[in-house]
């Protein structure tokens, strides 16, 4: 970006793709769906002025398949889609996880299940996100709540990516998705964007999966010096099938505690009027937006209410929901689903204060008085 | 570049195979790699993409860059690598189950995409892999696992399915025939733009035993009997060709593949740049 600080009007959807490429995405395959698809029309145009690559597949089972490829040559990869195309993208989401090739899907969600509404928000796929994909594994879920979050943000998903060879799921909302507004565009120092790190061995002794001393194993990518043998099947570290049950522990664990270990460089949340807060919303996405608009109502009123808001969905700040759990009387927990967050927020709750959802699966978003009504609901459980 | 030979691409600590005696991989797989060795090909600069099946374990014996995707995935894997970097030998390795039935969506696409990759099809006309239950290319009225009393569906005809589909080369060669299949998979892979090569294998554990062909030599001799060329085909009646192999190449055609036109699209839109018809930086 020449010129620093640029002011934009800009859409959610635009933010995501311009974030992309600033964090150095170069190829994007995808498959049309509602209401992502500014995504894909935006890259089209964009990735070739960028010399990079926008290659539209036959399903999202391809395009998943695509980006996975691309890294691997090389390329900073993505995709966008909602429901039920990430649902078909979940089947070599775990290829990306075992084989360990960074890439980053943007999943714009929509009001499920199935078909749906194809046009109205929801927030369902909070946990299909975490566990979407079979088998056990670590991936890291990033959740923006304004435009200006899904450039930012964008540039941290692929950071992430790229320093933990992991797949990251960008899980924005319809809401936030075609939202427009004012984005401060800032210069990117070359600094902050991170790049995988490559082997420095002897290209004859590299091995694909030998875990290095930062924990992850350097990538190489296809056509350099290192021969790069990369795989879906459980492995050993030269990447050959490998089923001894030692082997497959070792792996299947790597997968997991990759990420958990590195939780504390990995969890970004936000806290609003917590530090003397008698009561706490905890939010992502799209309802933080109602909450904040909750906690000035009841503040006018003179009630101490905060709100602890998830910008990193998975891993799951436990730490950070549990020192809020000790520290209010009560908890609300707005979300467009039944109740997905609520779950997690209850496992960590090592007190039993109160906690109470606000759950709404009617294609319309959450009003700031719903939450308020709940937050008075969870006074009524103190006395 | 040194005269290569086929064991230059062979990860010989990998041998025995681990397919069954009387197999056609290991034919297909020696036929590949000889095909390498002819064409000089760098290792470096060759990624080959497999899907699962028992032809899908090929890259555990092969010494070039591999990726080992999911079932029927592989033309897409191969897909996204060769546009990330198109200087890249990308070739593909699928089964008849892989390639043309779970992965069939992915077959017509890449071939009317033209993406410059070459696929070599190995086509038992079963699951050999799962236990021998019916793929796409089973053909009609024979037995498997899972079509006890004669197999009810058609089969697809893959060489005319992906002609049509748009390739630019088409060919199929069997493991009988061996100096004509490396012919064509030397020439597919010299071909710029998707080449496909299917080749006509034995599996003598299922399909073969479930149809009277329990030993390996009966299952070769029913290919040989019934494989006739292009030209031969030509004169027979269509009663006459059912249940035939055809052998040869039904397309060599020149059609632009899609890396080339898309870096034309990248050219345009980075010299208008460069003249500042397109902002770039916005």
């Amino acid at each position: 970006m020449k010129g620093s600080n640029k002011v934009r009007f800009m859409q959610g959807n635009e933010a995501m793709a311009e974030g992309a490429f600033a964090a150095g995405a170069r190829f994007y395959a995808g498959y049309p769906i509602t209401p992502s698809s500014e995504i894909a029309e935006i890259s089209a145009r964009r990735l070739p002025q960028l010399g990079g690559v926008y290659v539209q597949m036959e399903d999202e089972l391809g395009s998943m398949a695509a980006i996975i490829g691309a890294s691997a040559a090389g390329k900073k990869s993505f995709t966008a889609t909602s429901g039920p195309g990430f649902s078909l993208m979940q089947e070599n989401l775990g290829v990306a996880v075992m084989a360990e090739v960074p890439c980053v899907i943007i999943n714009v969600q929509r009001s499920g299940p199935s078909t749906g509404l194809a046009t109205k928000p929801a927030q369902g796929d909070f946990m299909q996100s975490r566990w979407g994909t079979h088998g056990d594994h670590g991936i890291i879920v990033i959740s923006p709540s304004t435009v200006e979050d899904c450039y930012y943000l964008m540039i941290k998903a692929f950071n992430f990516s790229e320093k933990y060879r992991t797949p990251v799921v960008f899980l924005a909302d319809e809401i936030i998705g075609h939202l427009q507004e004012r984005v401060v565009i800032n210069d990117i120092d070359p600094e902050d964007i991170v790049t995988r790190e490559l082997p420095s061995c002897d290209p004859e002794d590299y091995k694909p999966f030998e875990i290095g001393e930062s924990g992850i194993a350097p990538l190489a990518y296809y056509g350099s010096e290192y021969i790069v043998r990369l795989t879906s099947s459980t492995h050993d570290e030269s990447g050959y099938s490998n089923s001894k049950p030692e082997n497959a522990d070792k792996f299947i664990r790597h997968y997991t505690d990759k990420i958990e270990k590195n939780k504390k460089d990995i969890t970004i949340v936000r806290k609003y009027n917590l530090e003397d807060a008698d009561y706490a919303i905890i939010t992502f996405g799209c309802t933080t937006r109602s909450a904040l608009e909750a906690v000035e109502i009841l503040k006018a009123e003179g009630k101490k209410v905060g709100i602890l808001q998830l910008v990193t969905l998975w891993p799951f700040a436990d730490d950070e929901v549990l020192e809020v759990c000790n520290q209010v009387k009560g908890v609300v927990v707005p979300e467009l689903n039944l109740g997905q967050l609520i779950r997690e927020v209850e496992r960590v709750n090592k007190k039993n204060i109160p906690i109470v959802g606000v759950n709404k699966v009617n294609s319309l978003s959450i009003h700031p008085n719903e939450i308020i009504d709940k937050i008075r609901e969870v006074e009524k459980c103190q006395r | 570049m040194p005269k290569m030979k086929m064991e230059d691409y062979l990860i010989e600590k990998k041998l025995p195979f681990f397919w069954c005696a009387g197999c056609g991989d290991g034919i297909v797989l020696s036929s590949i790699l000889k095909s390498f060795a002819n064409l000089g090909y760098d290792r470096k600069n060759t990624v080959v993409v497999t899907g699962i099946g028992c032809w899908g374990k090929a890259d555990d014996y092969i010494n070039t860059h591999t990726f080992h995707g999911t079932h029927g995935r592989a033309l897409a894997f191969a897909t996204g690598i060769k546009l990330a970097n198109p200087k890249l030998n990308v070739i593909v390795l699928m089964g008849d189950g892989d390639g043309a039935t779970i992965g069939g969506n992915h077959l017509i696409h890449a071939a009317r995409r033209n993406v410059d990759i070459t696929a070599i099809l190995v086509n038992n006309f079963n699951y050999g892999m799962t236990g021998g239950q019916y793929s796409g290319t089973t053909p009609e009225e024979s037995y498997t696992i899972t079509s006890r009393y004669g197999h009810i569906e058609p089969s697809f005809d893959l060489c005319n399915l992906v002609e049509a589909a748009g390739a630019p080369y088409v060919a199929r060669g069997s493991v009988y025939h061996v100096v004509q299949l490396q012919k064509f998979i030397e020439e597919g892979l010299q071909k710029k733009g998707f080449s496909f090569i299917e080749v006509i294998s034995t599996c003598p554990t299922h399909f073969g035993r479930l149809n009277g062909m329990k030993k390996a030599p009966d299952i070769m001799r029913w290919i040989k009997d019934n494989s006739v060329s292009i030209a031969a085909a030509e004169k027979l009646s269509p009663e006459e060709l059912e249940k035939k192999f055809v052998l040869g190449k039904f397309a060599d055609r020149d059609i632009p593949d899609y890396s080339t036109k898309y870096q034309a699209i990248i050219d345009k839109c980075t010299a208008k740049a460069a003249k500042g018809g397109v902002t770039i930086e916005r």
